[in-house]
């Protein structure tokens, strides 16, 4: 055991700790939800995740996205599973840099206990919600995370027995309402909150 | 037709599409998730799903941002 750990299992026990890191995790999106959301996961004990994203760390994304000033210009997922790894150095990662589509939903997030819908757009929200709803997969999605002001207004609602939606589910982002640190934040905290609560509590 | 729609029943005419119910709401299809009756019809199905007299329809829409 590594010394994060052995910090973890200080507090939710050696049998828990190993219970999360059977747990395979699909995070589509590795942007402003994805890169916060897997940083609380994996600080959660969580181990074993695949990675999904198109995009490369641009400066605009400095302002709520868990990348730093060196990493631009790296492709998301390179430098999400680079800071991952500083966390926690016995992870099992999974990158894939590319877009997610009809064609490769499936194969890309196959075999995952959980999947975490952290993308942008809501045509691929959308799409990432039909091809998991229907399988046993813990999902968990976000719709309306931007602004700030009014935190409370990012709730957690349990639509389907599988299906978590965090958000409050009218803001989009926009220069009007453009997405910011503190909010993106407790949208991710959210999320990876359900996926932790759903195995650190669930039966065997 | 009675429908009932995220939990609120309404009157439709027969055998509107679920594409049609969507639209005429002011929602954008390509953003909705649709449950009928429990299961998830895929966007592609929309325009030749028809709605029956007793349907309990959830529909989604996602917003922008991640």
């Amino acid at each position: 055991m590594n010394l994060l750990e052995q910090g973890i299992a200080h507090h939710i026990g050696q049998d828990a700790l190993a219970r999360l890191q059977r747990v395979r995790i699909g995070l589509a999106g590795a942007g402003g939800l994805g890169s916060n959301c897997a940083h609380a996961l994996v600080r959660s004990g969580f181990k074993r995740f695949v990675l999904a994203d198109f995009d490369r760390v641009e400066p605009s994304n400095l302002n709520r996205q868990f990348f730093f000033p060196d990493q631009v210009g790296l492709p998301k997922v390179v430098a999400l599973g680079a800071n991952l790894l500083r966390i926690n150095p016995d992870l099992e990662l999974e990158l894939h840099e590319t877009v997610i589509t009809s064609k490769n939903v499936h194969p890309l997030l196959a075999g995952c206990d959980a999947m975490l819908e952290c993308v942008d757009e809501p045509a691929v929200k959308k799409l990432l919600a039909e091809a998991m709803l229907p399988t046993a997969a813990l999902f968990v999605a976000a719709s309306g995370i931007a602004g700030c002001g009014d935190a409370d207004r990012i709730r957690t609602r349990r639509l389907r027995a599988n299906f978590f939606l965090v958000g409050d589910e009218q803001t989009a982002a926009c220069p009007d309402t453009p997405p910011l640190a503190p909010l993106v934040a407790v949208a991710a905290a959210k999320q990876a909150d359900v996926v932790l609560h759903h195995f650190l509590h669930q039966q065997d | 037709m009675q429908v009932i729609v995220n939990g609120m029943s309404e009157s439709q005419h027969e055998d509107i599409t679920l594409h049609d119910l969507i639209s005429t709401r002011g929602l954008d299809p390509s953003r909705v998730v649709a449950e009928l009756n429990r299961e998830i019809v895929p966007g592609e199905e929309f325009p030749k799903t028809r709605l029956q007299e007793g349907d309990r329809l959830e529909l989604l829409q996602f917003v922008g941002g991640g």
